[in-house]
């Protein structure tokens, strides 16, 4: 990644974001739901045809779609998300208090997700086809098959109800909350990780060098973790950055589940009551983390692989 | 090579591809399977009692039956899941196709906004579509088709690049075919096989995507019987009556088994290369 490379990719990501935030705010355009509406059912007036075109003059909703969309898009670049209709404060603030809970819990989970896949994926490579493989391979069939909210509720009864250890309500945020939630998340992504962790040591397995290692009876191990997983690193890191995309989705499910207090959780709240700012707040906050955390990817090439720093 | 050696060539193919269809027949005939019994309406008397007996798998806090919510609910499952599939085949593979064979503009607008979405993490978008739209198993639909064509549409497009600048069909052009008959005749039939595989192994996490946007309450609505939806309504109960969301939770297990098999067994037939690693 040169500097230039790199720019380019920040400026894609500002299209994407642009792309994202228009198609969201057509969609809520010509959605049928009525934040006014549910602002006066929340706040238990009864919303009469009059009230709710007064309260949508006041919201601007009234207004033709680009006035709308330029009006949020200047605040935006200012800075200011707008306010959250059923909570009653701006939305940068709710974001920021929820961003970190969500943060870590996804970092804890890719950590667990790396500790298992990649010993299981290279153990299931170097034995391929002996009985270590077949049975990493079904963990890895019951991994992708299992719906992650069932795993959820499935570790919260035995875990939480039955034998105690963990809390049944993760509210507080604190590391021992952060537990069931990762341990359901890592389970659905190590599976799918460990299937590319397999398929790209095999690959690596194949190549010629590694049969000139062996000929010149360097031990075996040493050729697996000094020569072939250096080199799988590049296409295992890649893909680590696209599973972050589906590790963010899953959050919502497990948040909700295990009512751990992170973004995904206060998004469903968001959708159940209309709240049209905060839901647009955290789609593009969630956009920008994932595209963020794949540019970091990109640029880690440089110190993973020498050759990257002398493409210039 | 007779019908039989095939089934006998292929058989995890045939295994899994029986079981999907017994599950396909028992939500076609649900009734039958269940006796006739209502999957929406049950008496108090009977609520919560846990399984065996007449309910094996017992009855919920409305004291409707669960095995009989859990057939039913493969019908919602099935329906939505392949009404998903048939429309991101459709609609991805023929702008997929018109791009590919068109390019320009068309071309540019489609896969500019093909990669918008593609740069985006698809449940997070699909979430706020289904719940937008407003609560509903057909707006559940929209949502995932809504994130999931532009994958298709990009497999297409690369495979009819990959063959639109070949021999033959530079020969149909100036033959005179028509255009519509080069697109029917030479592009879809070549980009067929890798769409039909790849919708096949994605049927799988389709139905669990769709179940996950039931569980969070923006797919089907109470009382229809879903697998996610069930799982939803079970939750609170989870110390005292842990088979309500036992049995729904192992419905959608088996099922996304079945079809995962099924599409990778269809995909070691139809693409014996991607499987050989």
């Amino acid at each position: 990644m040169t500097p230039k490379r790199i720019l380019y990719r920040i400026i894609q990501i500002i299209t994407v974001l642009f792309g994202i935030s228009f198609m969201t705010f057509l969609l809520m355009y010509i959605a049928p739901g009525n934040p006014a509406q549910s602002i006066l059912l929340a706040s238990g007036i009864m919303p009469t045809e009059e009230k709710v075109q007064n309260l949508m003059d006041l919201l601007g909703l009234n207004a033709p779609f680009m006035t709308q969309y330029i009006g949020w898009l200047e605040n935006v670049l200012h800075g200011n998300l707008g306010v959250s209709y059923s909570l009653n404060k701006p939305v940068a603030d709710l974001l920021l208090v929820r961003l970190w809970p969500t943060l870590r819990l996804t970092l804890f989970s890719m950590v667990l997700m790396v500790m298992i896949s990649v010993p299981l994926g290279m153990l299931s490579a170097v034995y391929k086809d002996s009985w270590i493989d077949n049975l990493i391979r079904g963990y890895t069939f019951l991994g992708v098959s299992v719906p992650n909210f069932w795993v959820g509720l499935l570790i919260m009864l035995v875990f939480s109800v039955n034998l105690g250890i963990l809390p049944v309500i993760c509210s507080g945020g604190d590391f021992i909350s952060m537990i069931g939630p990762s341990m359901t998340l890592a389970f659905a992504m190590s599976a799918k990780y460990t299937r590319q962790v397999r398929t790209v040591v095999l690959e690596e397995l194949n190549q010629d060098y590694v049969v000139g290692a062996r000929a010149r009876g360097i031990k075996e191990w040493r050729i697996l973790w000094c020569n072939v997983f250096p080199n799988s690193l590049l296409p295992l890191i890649t893909m680590f950055g696209i599973s972050v995309g589906s590790l963010l989705g899953g959050t919502a499910v497990v948040e909700v589940i295990f009512s751990y207090p992170g973004l995904g959780n206060l998004a469903v709240s968001a959708i159940t009551s209309n709240d049209y700012n905060l839901i647009q707040g955290y789609v593009l906050w969630t956009a920008l983390i994932y595209m963020m955390i794949n540019l970091l990817v990109d640029i880690s090439y440089n110190f993973i692989d020498p050759r990257m720093r002398l493409k210039r | 090579m007779t019908k039989q050696n095939f089934f006998l060539k292929y058989r995890t193919f045939t295994i899994f591809g029986c079981l999907a269809v017994l599950i396909i027949f028992a939500a076609i005939f649900a009734p039958l399977v269940t006796g006739g019994v209502d999957p929406t309406s049950g008496s108090i008397v009977e609520a919560m009692l846990p399984p065996g007996g007449e309910h094996i798998f017992g009855t919920d806090k409305m004291g409707r039956d669960i095995f009989t919510r859990v057939i039913y609910g493969a019908r919602t499952s099935l329906t939505a899941t392949f009404a998903v599939v048939v429309i991101v085949f459709m609609i991805g593979t023929a702008i997929g196709v018109v791009s590919g064979y068109f390019g320009g503009i068309i071309d540019a607008i489609f896969m500019r906004i093909a990669d918008t979405m593609l740069a985006f993490p698809g449940l997070v978008l699909a979430l706020a579509v289904a719940g937008v739209l407003g609560t509903s198993i057909r707006n559940a639909v929209l949502a995932v088709a809504l994130v999931t064509w532009p994958k298709y549409a990009r497999l297409a497009r690369s495979l009819v690049l990959k063959i639109r600048d070949s021999d033959f069909v530079a020969a149909a052009v100036v033959t005179g075919s028509k255009t519509s008959h080069i697109i029917w005749k030479y592009m879809l039939p070549n980009a067929l096989p890798t769409l039909i595989v790849t919708a096949a192994t994605d049927i799988g996490s389709m139905m669990l995507e769709l179940a996950s946007l039931s569980f969070l309450g923006f797919g089907a609505v109470a009382p229809t019987p879903e697998w996610g939806l069930m799982l939803n309504e079970g939750r609170d109960y989870m110390q005292s009556v842990p088979w309500l969301m036992i049995f729904p939770g192992a419905a959608i297990f088996v099922t996304v088994v079945v079809f995962n098999m099924l599409g990778d067994s269809l995909r070691d037939i139809l693409d014996p290369r991607s499987s050989e690693v």
